[in-house]
């Protein structure tokens, strides 16, 4: 195929795009004959992997400057953090510069946006590339004005002589001065003179959202768009054994029917049109399915039951301690869907050859790569950009969206087209977070302390992103389909099934062994925390259970096990803010706490629940919270309490609530009703963030720090009520009224 | 074609009589600010005010629109502009995503326009229909309060307001 290529961000840079190119084959080749043996120290964050400085900041001739990230803003408020950073180390106003996110033609390839990775890969990125550039600038301006560059100083994009000469950055700037690869290490601004970095900063997004503006993908309206939906198998491994389309291509409006194989769709020049002939064409769909599901009510023996691939991930020996009184428990997580409450949508236009999709994904690279292998068209003659979408928390249909739209603009050459799915499509072919087992059993000596400490948790993976066209629905569903590609897990230290099962307290035994199963009977990937939130659920919960074995407060029991001082800290934040140990709850009420830090190595997180419990009802209410974070340096503290605020109503939710149903053949969670989520109803008094600052020190990530703390801080907080223990999410109602009956 | 007055203007619109308000406002008006979360109003997404009344376009066909008023977020103010439940949103930083967040406000104000000082529980009860999965609820409602607040200072003469400081 003789498709034409999308010039990459190198060809279109203002100023001449061969000269550049020119400089940098030249460079390159020079270094080829120069490296010596050893790698020189690489550059922090994602600098390592897209190291010259203009990858990162691009600063105009006319002074105006604009940063690229390789990141996708989720709504999580990065893009202003972003800004802050760089306006922070380029010494300009907040206002002055704009950011452009994940697009493949214009930033890095930074992978996906998850495992709260933004700011220590692309926010360090920024942060080192926007200080060397302002050296590179002030080294330039030292040599035309001919003195000493420590003389200089820097302010609002302008470079000051000592006697009052003035040069802008515009003027400093020529064409190649920023595609230059960065130095391992940066002028960083003192922490102590920070103006634009620890400001809460109100969010660059917001206006247009609160406005009706142009704000997500949903909203895009090219010149000329029709509009597609596609119509599902209603089970996986559905066949298409019939469909008569002929009635539904003269419905009114209809542009075209597309079948490949099982993959089908409809597109039409409006919208309502389209669903019209969306349920015809559903109904018209005759299907032959298969009852393959595993059973519900016993997920977890048919998880444990499942082939497992066995690893010892940690061993720690100490044999001249040993446990006197041993208990043990086992934990289990269903099935949670993302829940995005805008259904995943997508535009593609294929025009000249050249396939554009704009989409609400991740990973605007990797997506890139699985549809060009679907479509088998090379991957330059495919551009994604990143466009904001409903709040995704991990791999939800965005990428299917995506490659759905790329299938059908490739039947309708040179129109653009919109895919919006169903809400039912949604819920129903999402790729979940997955069900888990945790089995715990631990000792305790005789002054009370735990002595070992034993872990297994049984897991898939928790990433089945593309990847691979084989992650894409449409890929699986057309006539010639591309197969799933084989389970991996996650490796440690950040781990998938097995993050956070690795206990941060120290104990002188502890054995831990994670069950990898590469068996999926449904299907999942990454939800926001992947393994960590149920890890950190059973182990948080298990240290009360120790706890009150022991007889000693939850708080102070987990001090007596944690060395971390940075953990102490925010344990100790969150107990004095909750105020606990002060008084007793309410008969009806119960206080609960727990702790971890997010992978072992991002943000600290400890949080204190007050939980109302109708024991005539079941009802379990989260009445306040009170959470301590401790995030590395902060760069909007509003925005990082946005987040935690956040992280803790979710996980009440999934904790609480939340499960994908099935029978033998099809999900039964397929909307608000069948998979209810927290309401208003249920939205706690209070939820109080304290933040610890660290300045100077790295970004920590904190988007999924709370998930699992909040979750095992509410189920303490059930126990405290109630006096019974629940190791089975949900905790719904029926399961405490069951335990407060039995 | 159904005549259909949308933020204080009159459109011909050309659709069928069946077709759901939603998908009038976004396809054919143009307008981004309802949004579409299920079509089975479930979640609130599409919230918009009907005379009045919040209103879930989602589900609420044409036909039964001619010769009513809807107000979109659109007609409420601009990002120049603001009115106050979108300043008050601002203020407090009221979104994540902020997807939910047009459905959220519209049904707020219709509650403003009927209760100027509503309680705490009584804007958690308005408010119960609509869904968000980011977990913005705390600032959603510091942000209905605060535009309360900015509803009664506007709605103050400019003397009263002197005095008001």
């Amino acid at each position: 195929m003789n498709a034409p290529v999308i010039l990459d961000r190198r060809h279109v840079l203002k100023g001449g795009g061969a000269l550049i190119i020119s400089f940098s084959l030249t460079r390159a080749f020079a270094q080829d004959q120069t490296v010596p043996a050893a790698a020189p120290p690489s550059p922090p964050g994602s600098l390592k992997n897209s190291p010259y400085l203009d990858s990162w900041i691009r600063i105009d001739a006319d002074g105006v400057i604009t940063v690229f990230t390789g990141k996708a803003e989720l709504g999580q408020g990065f893009k202003t953090a972003f800004q802050q950073i760089a306006a922070e180390e380029l010494n300009v106003p907040f206002a002055s510069l704009k950011v452009v996110t994940a697009d493949t033609k214009l930033t890095a390839n930074e992978g996906y946006t998850s495992g709260s990775h933004s700011m220590q890969d692309s926010g360090t990125a920024i942060q080192n590339a926007a200080a060397q550039a302002r050296e590179l600038l002030l080294a330039e301006a030292a040599k035309r004005l001919d003195v000493s560059i420590d003389t200089l100083q820097s302010e609002d994009g302008v470079v000051i002589a000592p006697d009052g000469r003035r040069l802008s950055y515009g003027e400093l700037v020529s064409g190649d001065m920023l595609h230059v690869q960065a130095q391992p290490s940066s002028k960083l601004k003192d922490p102590s003179t920070l103006k634009v970095m620890g400001q809460s900063i109100p969010r660059v997004d917001i206006p247009a959202k609160v406005t009706g503006g142009v704000a997500y993908v949903q909203d895009l309206r090219l010149s000329g768009m029709v509009h597609a939906r596609v119509v599902r198998p209603p089970s996986y491994g559905a066949q298409l054994v019939d469909c008569d389309v002929a009635a539904i291509e003269k419905m009114p409006g209809v542009v075209k029917v597309v079948r490949d194989g099982n993959f089908l769709a409809v597109v039409a020049a409006k919208e309502f049109q389209a669903i019209k002939a969306m349920n015809a064409l559903a109904n018209a769909a005759k299907w032959q399915e298969v009852a393959q599901l595993p059973k519900l009510n016993d997920l977890p023996s048919v998880l444990t039951n499942l082939a497992s691939q066995d690893s010892v991930i940690f061993q720690r020996s100490d044999p001249s301690v040993s446990g006197q009184r041993t208990i043990e428990a086992t934990y289990t997580r269903p099935y949670q869907s993302h829940g995005s409450v805008g259904p995943s949508c997508a535009v593609a236009q294929l025009a000249d050859g050249a396939m554009t999709v704009w989409s609400h994904t991740q990973g605007v690279y990797p997506d890139r790569q699985a549809i060009a292998d679907m479509l088998r068209m090379p991957s330059a003659s495919i551009r994604v950009i990143h466009v904001e979408g409903s709040g995704c928390y991990g791999h939800n249909g965005a990428d299917d969206a995506a490659a759905d739209a790329a299938m059908i603009a490739r039947a309708l050459p040179g129109v653009p087209v919109r895919v919006q799915w169903t809400r039912e499509q949604e819920h129903a072919w999402e790729p979940y977070g997955p069900a888990m087992v945790t089995r715990l059993k631990a000792s305790l000596d005789a002054a009370g302390k735990i002595a070992d400490w034993n872990f297994e948790v049984f897991s898939n993976t928790h990433s089945m992103r593309p990847g691979g066209a084989g992650c894409l629905l449409a890929a699986q569903h057309m006539a010639q389909p591309v197969a799933v590609p084989p389970a991996k897990p996650i490796p440690l230290p950040e781990g998938g099934g097995d993050r956070n099962a690795i206990p941060i307290y120290t104990f002188p035994n502890a054995h831990v062994v994670h069950h990898f199963i590469p068996t999926m009977p449904i299907r999942i990937s990454a939800m926001r925390a992947l393994g960590a939130y149920h890890n950190v659920f059973s182990i948080e919960s298990f240290m009360d259970e120790l706890a009150a074995l022991a007889g000693v407060d939850p708080v102070e029991f987990r001090l007596n096990h944690l060395d971390d001082p940075r953990g102490r800290d925010v344990i100790e934040k969150a107990a004095q803010g909750f105020g606990w140990r002060k008084g007793q709850a309410a008969s009806d009420r119960g206080f609960g706490f727990a702790f971890a830090r997010y992978k072992n190595l991002a943000a600290y997180c400890a949080i204190a629940s007050e939980v109302e419990v109708n024991r005539e009802t079941g009802r379990a209410r989260l009445v306040r919270a009170v959470a301590a974070v401790d995030s590395g340096q902060v760069v909007n503290p509003d925005g990082l309490i946005n987040q935690i605020e956040g992280a803790i109503i979710q996980s009440t939710s999934w904790t609480l609530y939340e499960s994908v149903t099935f029978d033998a053949t099809r999900i039964t969670s397929i909307d608000w009703q069948t998979y209810p989520i927290l309401r208003f109803d249920a939205v706690p008094e209070s939820i109080e963030v304290h933040i610890i600052n660290r300045p100077g020190k790295p970004f920590l990530g904190s988007g999924e720090t709370g998930q699992g703390p909040a979750a095992a801080s509410v189920a303490n907080a059930i126990a405290n009520a109630t006096g019974i223990r629940l190791r089975d999410l949900p905790l719904t109602r029926k399961r405490i009224k069951d335990a407060i009956d039995s | 074609m159904t005549t259909l007055k949308v933020n204080g203007r009159e459109h011909q619109v050309d659709a069928e009589p069946d077709t759901p308000l939603l998908y009038v406002l976004r396809d054919d008006l143009k307008l981004n600010a309802a949004k579409f979360g299920c079509g089975l109003g479930q979640c609130g997404a599409c919230t918009v005010i009907v005379d009045g009344k919040a209103v879930l376009s989602c589900v609420t066909p044409l036909v039964l629109l001619e010769g009513k008023q809807v107000t979109t977020l659109e007609g409420l103010g601009t990002i120049s502009e603001p009115a106050p439940i979108q300043r008050a949103f601002m203020e407090e930083q009221a979104a994540q995503c902020g997807y939910c967040i047009a459905g959220m406000m519209m049904r707020a104000q219709a509650l403003l326009l009927r209760i100027p000082k509503p309680t705490d529980q009584q804007i958690r009860a308005e408010l119960a229909p609509n869904l968000c999965r980011c977990g913005t609820h705390m600032r959603i409602l510091r942000a209905v309060h605060r535009a309360a607040r900015l509803m009664e200072t506007a709605a103050l003469s400019p003397a009263e307001k002197r005095s008001d400081k």
